[in-house]
């Protein structure tokens, strides 16, 4: 019988961009038990909405990823748009899908970079992050901000791309999509990555829906489950499929994220062949009375926002379900038994952002 | 699989010269629509006070009674909501950031209408 | 409406039951989250099966104690343990309970807790 160690695992790691703590029960080189702990970034900004009013707190929403940021304000302003019933123009609906998808190819770009950075392939890990630039500068050209686009409000969006950018856009992707490919297929092929992810960190399709695993993740598994096929914004007029990839492994979650990248940028040439013309945006008055649960597809997986008004200019209680704070537990339950030298590789293919689950 | 998946980028990098910008050398250009720093016509502006009261992050101070305006960028999130709502559309964004400072007070920015004529300012407060 | 939400009312014994229903029926922990009404606390339980979300509404009283639904959910410990950190929620049995170290806040409660300083937010409003 082996000893039993008890090894400290974050808040500083040099893998972790974000701070979680993890106490690793092990025994030899295997990991036992991963007991999380975390609350090193809490900002109580659940409780902010009391004091804001509803329309300004789009900006507080927006902030509470720094990656997904778009994603965030968009599914807020769904949520208080359901409620109050208002109808917002088809042209901001596509204009949302368009820069949601730029997020999740930017985000996943910057994932990929990272999983590479954790697996110890520094030049791959330099290449992604290059290529993350020239979305980010698309993302800056058409909203003014590189990662927080401050382009969504109650009734439409803020922010107009015109016919002549979009096109531009779409040829640029393409473009950046070709190099991209040439990137990507170093995860998909290469034998080294290959050989640090095959087989690590297995979920089974039952164990990720019955740990209400979400986005990347369960896709990964198996299952079909993509929060776009809910059809809020124009996804119920772009033709996807959900990426689904079997093996459940971190090569599986990395191929998923891998071939939704390319899936983005076929998402937003549907759209921008698409898109309508019109108004972007309705004037909103008056203030929200009721409740929904408005669910959005991040990069990360199904967020749920849960507002609850009761018709003044404060909201009585706004709650964020992350996807982050869903993939915990499967994050735990695959770090058992997998060995120390995987674990910063199963822990960044959940892509943890941390700040999210606390928010 | 393959061994030499990485070698294409890495030749394709060797010849391509570097990603990265000589900074202080050569400056980035930014775009139009970038998001850095509130300016205000000061002139045309008639101290109503509506972005101070929307300001998300509290950043800016409005003294009707001194004609003041004032920022404090190291507060402000260029969100551009003030410029979205000002009445008078004095309030701009710029492209570019505003300069380092290396103490709080000294990002704080004051900006005061020059004092009108004397025969203006009876006419205001009639009105 | 992008979809249709269902919420069921249902009393603190039920609650269990109606859970384990949902298990079998091959549901999805969506969410779990809590809203204080002053002398009521709402918890929402929801679930989610091809896209169809339902919801379990629970109103209970601050001092209550509930049973916790991590036998049958194990990933609903997550949850849970932030309700009884939040806004102090008792919950029995939870198969992972921290108690009152998933979060560190400066506060016991910080969601339930009241304002100290309500009265001068007011008056600067």
């Amino acid at each position: 019988m082996s000893q039993r160690n008890v090894i400290p695992f974050g808040p500083q790691h040099p893998v972790l961009p974000e701070p979680i703590h993890l106490d690793l029960v092990t025994e030899d080189e295997t990991v036992i038990e991963a007991i999380p702990s975390i609350g090193f970034v809490h900002r109580g900004l659940e409780k902010l909405v009391e004091k804001k009013d509803y329309q300004d707190f789009v900006y507080v929403a927006e902030r509470i990823c720094g990656i997904c940021s778009f994603m965030h304000g968009m599914t807020y302003c769904q949520a208080v748009e359901e409620i109050m019933e208002i109808a917002v123009p088809e042209r901001a609906l596509y204009l949302r899908t368009v820069w949601a998808e730029l997020s999740r190819i930017h985000s996943h770009l910057m994932w990929l970079g990272l999983a590479a950075d954790a697996f110890g392939f520094e030049s791959l890990f330099m290449n992604c992050w290059r290529l993350r630039e020239g979305i980010l500068d698309i993302i800056e050209a058409t909203t003014g901000g590189r990662v927080i686009f401050g382009s969504c409000k109650i009734g439409g969006v803020r922010r107009d791309i015109d016919d002549e950018t979009m096109k531009g856009i779409v040829e640029k992707l393409g473009t950046i999509g070709a190099e991209i490919g040439r990137t990507t297929d170093v995860f998909l092929n290469d034998y080294s990555v290959q050989h640090r992810l095959k087989g690590i960190g297995v979920l089974s399709g039952e164990e990720a829906h019955a740990l209400g695993t979400v986005g990347p993740v369960l896709r990964a598994s198996g299952v079909a489950m993509d929060a776009r096929k809910i059809d809020y914004a124009a996804y119920r007029n772009l033709k996807f499929e959900p990426v689904v990839e079997k093996a459940g492994d971190c090569h599986a979650r990395c191929r998923v994220r891998v071939r939704e990248i390319f899936q983005s940028v076929d998402l937003i040439g549907q759209a921008a062949r698409k898109m309508p013309g019109g108004e972007i945006f309705v004037k909103v008055t008056g203030a929200p009375n009721g409740e929904f649960f408005s669910r959005v597809e991040q990069p990360r997986g199904e967020v749920i926002y849960y507002v609850k008004a009761n018709g003044t200019k404060n909201l009585q209680r706004f709650r964020v379900r992350t996807p982050t704070f869903a993939n915990l537990p499967a994050m735990v339950k695959m770090l058992e038994g997998a060995s120390i030298a995987d674990v910063p590789n199963i822990i960044l293919t959940i892509d943890p952002c941390i700040s999210c689950v606390e928010r | 699989m393959s061994f030499l998946s990485m070698t294409r980028n890495i030749a394709e990098n060797l010849f391509k010269g570097p990603s990265t910008r000589r900074y202080p050398k050569e400056k980035r250009e930014y775009g139009l629509k970038s998001r850095g720093m509130i300016g205000i016509d000061i002139e045309a502006c008639i101290f109503c006070g509506l972005c101070s009261r929307r300001c998300p992050t509290g950043a800016l101070t409005v003294r009707k009674d001194q004609k003041e305006w004032e920022i404090d960028r190291l507060r402000c999130v260029f969100c551009g909501y003030c410029v979205e709502v000002c009445p008078k559309k004095c309030l701009a964004m710029a492209n570019h950031y505003s300069p380092c400072v290396t103490e709080r007070a000294a990002a704080v920015h004051l900006e005061r209408q020059a004092l009108r004529d004397a025969a203006d300012a009876p006419a205001e407060g009639k009105e | 409406m992008t979809e249709e939400q269902t919420t069921i009312t249902m009393e603190k014994d039920e609650l269990l039951g109606a859970v384990s229903d949902f298990h079998s029926q091959g549901y999805r922990l969506a969410q779990i989250c809590c809203t204080a009404l002053g002398d009521t606390i709402e918890i929402n339980y929801s679930f989610d099966k091809e896209y169809r979300f339902k919801n379990l509404r629970l109103s209970i009283r601050p001092d209550e104690e509930i049973q916790s639904i991590s036998i049958i959910y194990w990933s609903a410990f997550t949850y849970e343990n932030e309700m009884s950190e939040l806004f102090g929620v008792k919950i029995r049995n939870i198969v992972v309970d921290y108690k009152g170290h998933f979060y560190r806040t400066a506060v016991a409660t910080p969601f339930v807790a009241p304002e100290p300083d309500a009265g001068n937010a007011t008056e600067k409003e």
